[in-house]
């Protein structure tokens, strides 16, 4: 038996197997398959711990589908942390069983930021070898392990990294705050750190954007390999500890739950950490959060856009750190521009991390819903708040010739203040 | 494991990608939502796609005599679709279509896989209504919701699913197709076979085809609130709404163990010094609503109920609010929550409260009661741990008195979620030896090999865990 499931039974037995979870999984409504949805993970689980199952590779395939989206989590009677379970059983599918060839690769890769910053780099360069360049963005030009038709983000050329300085400076700064990017806005999305950093100097916000800063640990952690995930989480929590800010500001749901709460639950055990690390989660915040409830937004700063747009909010900022809303909020405040909602904007794109490049098919299924979603609305422009929803959206409306194109929260706050064009400085269409 | 020489002749007929068999994936098939029930696996999972393929898959059932688990959600309250001799489930969910809305005559067509919900929404439009919503409407299916004969919060004035199936479409044991009823609002031929299928649990046939009834959508409804010191106040309060000739479409109460729970799960600012809580919905043409809210107001004024009435769709989200509650709230308490069904004539209500509360109390259990107290289905709760036998055998004994109260006081075993497994054992108390005699000869008539859902409604040994 193993420890890892035991340390969860709580949240195992919780479960009433009413099936509640199966209005709202996306996986489910594409498969109705009782092994996709929650209480079929949670009663898989629940086999392994009684001894009925063992940890076989098919298990392992079936606790792979799953988009941690938490839509479950939200609808269950039973309070039960389903996205915890999933977690868990990863790990202990992980240790038991070791992890995929690629897995590794790719957990030694975000584990080692020297080396994942000089392997992006070879990346950028090897990209336009490998993918030809599209309208919306790369298209692989060889069967190189992805679908041939999946198109794909530009690397950038210079990262986020390299073009901002460490410190973003205003005179009589009213707070100061460190960034956390993450590795899609450092990477591929470096416009929403520079948006970012634009939008909070105009609030009389200093920015801090700690250079040591690396992968928050989370697609590690989503995979099982949660030793190195912790691993992780002791180098960030010592970094923005000593970066003295008033707040650490996210522009990712995913990196921004790996501050609040998964770091300091890695950290619980461990005395001087575990202080720094709930002092840490405290005061971090999603960049959506941030303008709403730290430092609000000065509306007499926003100028108009002729915009039509529609909001998709991120499984991680809407459920993950319960900041549903608080985007859309934001972005209606802008003049002239215009908010027609989704009938359902915390419906998860499939996007989900690799998750759409390990299951692309099934990824597709689930973002056909949200493309449906997004041409009722008849906007032309798609905000979020995820980098990794935004590469997902970007290639299902390349896929499907639809003409949207998608900004990040911040971005489009920034377009209003800076008062730039639509295609202007902030990486528009990628 | 079944034969090879089964499995196969599945796989011929619908494919190897509709024929389950992993161990990982037959355990998922091995429950429902019902707790404290065993949970064999099958030994297959089939998933046909229409009439013709249920039919012939029926055939091999019988011709190999293995068990047929008919299956939709898996959401249902009495272990009706758990496999409990192995065999083969036949999951209905790839059967998902809505064949037809046919407003002119106030029908809907469905196969048996379409969930309850998006049948609603597809007749919205048409401003009509189906009007059965069991509190699984989100996930339930036509087919499970129609096999268990299910009910929900619109029942004092709506009824449950048989009053509002016309028509149906069955897979027979022999794997041959016969239809019963249609769209006809009168249809006295021969017996009422769709009444007997309606509410057969699968132990009859497989229901591949639904014809549904619908009504106009009410134009307007009314919502309110009110709070009672006396258990008696609040139970008169209930039979004097309907003396008075208003027959409210929701009429839902809750005990002082279910306010205060729910109180302290969700502060939503509840009464909780209250005995007992009525949620009152009256719906219809809008003078009519005027006219019966101010008849239930008059009402629980005279009953000594403090009220409070919605003033608008956000009040009345949050008098629901409370309601929806009730079953999360209690369920957090303790890791195992068996919900009973306990249906008394409205007129008992009271006494079968007062008595829900004394078994509470000679057994040393949390018990939380809340339900539809317009049509007396009352579901009380017990809080308890799966885990832990000598509070399992307590919650057993329970169980069985309140059974025994409910029918003593001329009620039902169950007013919505059916026999199953749970209360097949209770079956000749209310029907007594006779009237089981009769549902074995039906039973032996249609399924004499017995492979149709084995061991639920008594039928092939299936006894509960009484």
């Amino acid at each position: 038996m193993s420890n890892r499931l035991k340390s969860i039974e709580h949240e195992i037995i919780k479960c009433m197997k009413c099936g509640n979870c199966q209005a709202v999984c996306p996986l489910y409504k594409e498969t109705r398959a009782e092994n996709a949805v929650a209480r079929g993970k949670v009663q898989l689980a629940a086999a392994v711990l009684s001894g009925k199952l063992d940890y076989t590779a098919e298990l392992a395939h079936r606790f792979d589908l799953c988009l941690t989206c938490m839509a479950c989590v939200s609808n269950c009677p039973c309070g039960v942390r389903v996205d915890r379970v999933v977690l868990e059983a990863r790990a202990a599918l992980a240790e038991k069983r070791g992890l995929s060839f690629p897995h590794r690769v790719a957990a030694a890769g975000l584990a080692r930021p020297a080396l994942m910053q000089k392997g992006m780099k070879a990346a950028g360069i090897a990209q336009s070898f490998f993918f030809k360049r599209g309208e919306r963005g790369m298209i692989p030009r060889f069967p190189v392990g992805l679908d041939l038709k999946r198109v794909l983000p530009v690397l950038a050329k210079k990262d986020l990294k390299e073009q901002l300085p460490e410190k973003n400076a205003v005179e009589n700064p009213v707070m100061r705050v460190a960034l956390f990017a993450g590795c899609v806005t450092n990477y591929v999305y470096p416009g929403v750190g520079l948006a970012l950093v634009e939008v909070l100097n105009r609030h009389g916000v200093e920015v801090v954007l700690p250079k040591q800063q690396h992968c928050c640990g989370a697609p590690l952690l989503i995979h099982g390999i949660k030793d190195t995930a912790k691993e992780m989480a002791v180098s960030h929590v010592h970094m923005f500890d000593a970066a003295g800010v008033d707040a650490v500001v996210t522009v990712c749901g995913t990196c921004g739950e790996a501050f609040r709460h998964h770091y300091p639950e890695f950290l619980s055990g461990q005395a001087k950490d575990a202080g720094k690390a709930l002092s840490l989660a405290g005061r971090t915040y999603d960049i959506a959060e941030f303008l709403t409830d730290v430092v609000p937004l000065d509306h007499t700063l926003l100028g108009p856009l002729d915009t039509h747009f529609t909001y998709h909010e991120p499984c991680h900022v809407g459920r993950g750190l319960g900041a549903a809303g608080k985007a859309e909020k934001l972005l209606k405040a802008i003049p002239r521009a215009t908010y027609s909602p989704m009938q359902d904007p915390g419906g998860c794109c499939g996007g989900a991390g690799s998750f759409s490049f390990e299951h692309y098919k099934l990824a597709s299924q689930v973002l056909d819903r949200k493309l449906r979603d997004i041409s009722g609305t008849d906007a032309g422009v798609v905000v979020t708040g995820c980098g990794s929803c935004r590469i997902q959206l970007n290639d299902g409306l390349a896929q499907r010739e639809m003409p949207q194109r998608v900004l990040h929260t911040v971005e489009m706050l920034a377009h209003s203040i800076t008062g730039a064009r639509e295609e202007g400085n902030c990486n528009g269409r990628q | 494991m079944l034969q090879k020489e089964i499995i196969n002749e599945l796989v011929k007929i619908i494919g190897k990608e509709n024929v389950i068999t992993g161990r990982e994936d037959l355990l998922c098939y091995s429950y429902d939502a019902t707790p404290d029930v065993p949970d064999p696996l099958p030994d297959v999972v089939v998933t046909p796609s229409n009439t013709g393929q249920v039919s012939q898959l029926v055939k091999i059932a019988r011709r190999f005599k293995v068990p047929l688990y008919p299956r939709g959600s898996g959401t249902n309250l009495s272990g009706g679709t758990v496999p409990l001799k192995g065999g083969i489930v036949l999951s209905l969910l790839k059967m998902a279509d809505i064949v037809e809305v046919d407003a002119e005559n106030l029908t809907a067509t469905t196969q048996p896989g379409v969930i309850i919900q998006d049948l609603n929404n597809a007749v919205a439009p048409h401003g009509l209504l189906y009007p059965p919503d069991p509190g699984t409407v989100a996930t339930a299916t036509m087919g499970g919701s129609v096999a268990e004969c299910s009910g929900g919060l619109r029942g004092l004035k709506y009824g449950v699913t048989k009053h509002y199936v016309m028509g149906l479409e069955v897979v027979l044991a022999d794997g041959q197709v016969a239809r019963f009823g249609g769209k006809t609002v009168k249809n006295v031929t021969a017996l009422d076979m769709v009444k007997l299928f309606t509410g057969s649990e699968g132990t009859l046939g497989i229901i591949t085809e639904i014809i549904v009834r619908l009504i106009p959508a009410p134009e307007s409804r009314k919502t309110m609130f009110a709070a009672f010191n006396d258990l008696s106040d609040a139970g008169n309060a209930v039979i004097s709404i309907v003396k008075n000739k208003v027959i409210p479409a929701t009429l839902e109460i809750m005990d002082q163990v279910t306010i205060k729970t729910v109180e302290n799960f969700s502060k939503i600012g509840l009464p909780t010094d209250a005995r007992a809580i009525l949620l009152i919905e009256v719906d219809g043409i809008p003078e009519v609503v005027e006219r019966e809210a101010d008849t239930v107001l008059e009402v629980i004024k005279n009953n000594n109920g403090k009220v409070q009435m919605a003033r608008d769709d956000k009040e009345r989200d949050g008098l629901w609010a409370a309601r929806r509650t009730a079953l999360p709230a209690l369920a957090q308490v303790k890791p195992t929550t068996v919900l009973e069904d306990a249906t008394v004539p409205r007129s008992k209500i009271t006494e079968m409260l007062l008595a829900l509360e004394e078994i509470a109390r000679k057994y040393n259990l949390q018990i939380g009661t809340f339900g539809h107290a317009g049509d007396g289905n009352l579901h009380p709760t017990i809080l308890t741990d799966e885990r832990d036998k000598e509070e399992m055998e307590r919650v057993h004994a329970a169980v069985k008195e309140i059974f025994e109260k409910a029918l003593a006081l001329g009620g039902t075993l169950s007013g919505e979620h059916g026999i199953g497994m749970a209360k097949s054992g209770f079956l000749e108390w209310e029907l007594g030896a006779g009237g089981v005699g009769v549902l074995h000869k039906i039973k032996n008539a249609l399924d004499p090999e017995g492979i149709l859902n084995p061991g639920k409604m008594g039928f092939n040994g299936g006894t509960g865990h009484e």
